[in-house]
């Protein structure tokens, strides 16, 4: 079949491994690279004198927008709280919907990395490091925004059970309380999970180092590491462990997160859909980021026999998958607040929809549901510029959700009399910026310096990793097939052949 | 086995013999070196890859990793902990009424005894990988050899210690030499400099 202009008008070198063959295995390496090539591939990026040239204007557009955050945090703190938008009713502004939008990007990087790891999603071996990466990141963005919400930053230690002058400790029964262990524990599961992939590539990172930094610097990251069989033993089998672990684990997160909302009694928070709805949400936003980051990652570092158009097509599906269950949880809120009855909880949705945030909500409409419909079309997934709409429309759209269900159920709850409308403030909207300055210089700093792929995962789904590549038996590995795939499937062959 | 440009044939050594390193083309012909290393009784040897090979336990003869009990140690550890916690912290310590709840109550707890478990399990499956491995270990006899650092990038070896009971300078080395790797290097210790 010829392969059709459209999949290749973004680069000619686009290698097209995304036929629709269920029973092929699909190329996840393209080019036909030996794992010398995926070594050189990846370290060249970290290794390379000077990064590519539209690196330097991105990282100090970062630092800047950076040091805008901390102005604007130092400016709050001694100012005061009054700088946001927040008043009476709406309470939780910018801050918290802040909060929620970049702990839920965070959360396609765990599922990349621990839970494809359980379903033996090979692909992600491709992706899963910069994904974690991105994890990290986002919730280090995250975590400032309730740290300077608090008001009076100098107490934040209170969020922690700490022993104190009043001998008074933090209330175990407030699901904000909880979100301090949920996000707490999530990064540094992530962090460990993170580092713990990265020992063998950091030792490859050592073992090519040509300057005594590089050799001291990365030779200590690297702990010395040797590529030691009995030393892979453990190391699997903690890789598989912690994999075990974060996958309830990023599930309770953005579940705890929900909770702040759901335990509350506010007509528009007060649902049970809350925790699997934000979960999918954040699975949707979170791959919407991991795309965005991708595109320009393998135009920019050659990545693209690594990270290939079978990736992103497989990225997009799970964006329209998950862009569904978050269209389905958006219908299924209004259905519940007809059919409870409650005429608080049917004016909450009513007000949303119609009231004086429609806007908003009709933006999120847009970008969350509307725009992933798109992706029902292979034509679509597999186009550069159209995922890249799409996944900028998601980008969008998760930041408005958040944005609807706090400031939306804020602003008019059960008594008119109480009702005020919100609007943020420069500052508001500055430190927004700012953390995406944070974000943006951490990952352009994490590409520049650290193993943007993992080569040694990737190499252990290349076809040659089989100890028996060479007699011609059927492929697999470690990482990938089901226990005793490979004696079914030879037995299968040998049927195959002997009918013949 | 082609020809031994690896190998430091030296009549006078330089320094104490540590080992010997066997180097191999691809994990099909280590898989099979290994097995014979297995079968030869073998004890403290390893084999070095840049990737986890399929199999190749098996062929080592290594016993499955007992990192799974540390890490359900470190898990009960954590529940225990956050129970006893909240428990003592909210209804013991410095009881006090929100909202007419109860001082201690299961369900109010749950997460946080959650999050606990999973941090001190992750901990152990970390730290305890690291334990068991004997990580960070900056020296080692394999640093001595001048090919080990293509470990971490394709090639794949064989390393055993003078240490084995079963070691000897010379019979080892010729049972090595017929595994089919491409190259032998003998490991010597480094002079005072090291």
């Amino acid at each position: 079949m010829a392969v059709p202009l459209f999949r290749r008008q973004f680069d000619s070198t686009e290698v097209v491994n995304t036929a629709d063959d269920a029973l092929a295995r699909p190329e996840l390496i393209t080019g036909g690279k030996t794992f010398a090539d995926v070594t050189n591939i990846v370290s060249r990026i970290a290794e390379a004198p000077s990064p590519p040239r539209i690196w330097w204007p991105l990282f100090l557009g970062s630092v800047a927008l950076v040091g805008v955050l901390f102005s604007m945090i130092i400016y709050l703190v001694v100012t005061g709280i009054g700088v946001w938008g927040v008043n009476t009713p709406v309470s939780w502004g910018f801050a918290i919907v802040n909060f929620v939008f970049w702990v839920g990007i965070g959360h396609a990087g765990t599922l990349i990395s621990a839970i494809l790891f359980l379903f033996r999603q090979k692909w992600r071996t491709g992706i899963n490091r910069f994904a974690e990466a991105m994890t990290i990141f986002a919730v280090m963005c995250a975590a400032i925004f309730p740290g300077i919400h608090v008001g009076r930053v100098w107490l934040v230690h209170y969020l922690f059970p700490l022993p104190n002058q009043m001998s008074l400790w933090p209330n175990f029964r407030s699901p904000l309380l909880w979100d301090v262990f949920a996000v707490g524990t999530y990064f540094t599961v992530s962090l460990l999970f993170w580092y713990m992939g990265m020992i063998p590539d950091l030792a490859t990172f050592r073992d090519r180092a040509r300057t005594r930094t590089r050799q001291i610097v990365y030779g200590l990251l690297a702990i010395g590491w040797r590529g030691s069989n009995r030393q892979w033993l453990h190391y699997e089998k903690a890789y598989l462990l912690l994999a075990a672990l974060a996958t309830p684990l990023v599930i309770s997160v953005h579940s705890v997160v929900s909770f702040d909302f759901a335990t509350s009694q506010l007509p528009g928070w007060h649902t049970s859909i809350f925790p699997p709805y934000f979960v999918a949400g954040a699975i949707f936003g979170g791959f919407a980021m991991v795309v965005t980051l991708a595109i320009p990652a393998r135009e920019l570092f050659g990545l693209k026999n690594i990270i290939t158009l079978h990736h992103l097509e497989n990225m997009n599906k799970i964006i329209l998958a998950t862009g569904m269950m978050v269209g389905y949880a958006y219908m299924m809120e209004f259905f519940t607040a007809w059919y409870s009855g409650n005429p608080a909880e049917g004016f909450a949705f009513v007000n949303r929809a119609l009231g004086p945030y429609a806007w908003a909500y009709w933006i999120m409409i847009g970008c969350n549901v509307l725009a992933p419909q798109l992706f029902w079309f292979k034509r679509a997934r597999t186009s550069i510029w159209a995922m890249l709409g799409v996944v900028m429309c998601v980008n969008v759209g998760m930041w408005f959700e958040r944005f609807v269900i706090v400031v939306s159920s804020l602003s008019r709850d059960f008594l008119p009399s109480g009702w005020d409308y919100y609007t943020p403030t420069m500052v508001d909207i500055l430190t927004f910026a700012g953390s995406f300055g944070l974000f943006f210089m951490l990952f352009l700093l994490f590409v520049r310096f650290a193993p943007l792929v993992a080569m040694a995962e990737v190499k252990s789904v290349m076809p040659q990793a089989h100890p028996h590549f060479d007699e011609h038996k059927p492929l697999g590995d470690y990482w990938g097939d089901a226990p005793g795939a490979h004696e079914e499937q030879e037995r299968l062959a040998r049927a195959e052949g002997g009918r013949s | 086995m082609t020809v031994d440009r690896h190998t430091s044939v030296t009549s006078e050594p330089l320094g104490r013999l540590l080992g010997y390193l066997v180097e191999f083309d691809d994990g099909h012909q280590l898989l099979h070196a290994c097995e014979q290393m297995r079968d030869a009784g073998f004890t403290r040897w390893d084999a070095h890859t840049p990737f986890p090979v399929h199999g190749l336990n098996d062929a080592m003869g290594l016993r499955p990793s007992k990192l799974p009990w540390l890490v359900l140690g470190g898990g009960l550890t954590g529940l225990g902990l956050g129970l006893l916690l909240q428990w003592w912290m909210n209804a013991v310590d410095y009881p006090y009424l929100i909202s007419g709840k109860p001082f201690f109550s299961l369900p109010a707890n749950i997460p946080v005894i959650f999050e606990l478990t999973i941090l001190l399990s992750a901990f152990a499956a970390f730290f305890g990988m690291l334990l068991i491995n004997g990580l960070p270990r900056f020296h080692h006899p394999v640093f001595n050899s001048a090919r080990i650092h293509k470990v971490t990038d394709d090639r794949f070896f064989i390393s055993v210690e003078a240490g084995d009971p079963r070691f000897d300078r010379d019979e080892t080395r010729q049972f090595l030499t017929q595994l089919g790797g491409v190259g032998i290097e003998e490991l010597i210790e480094e002079g005072g400099d090291a």
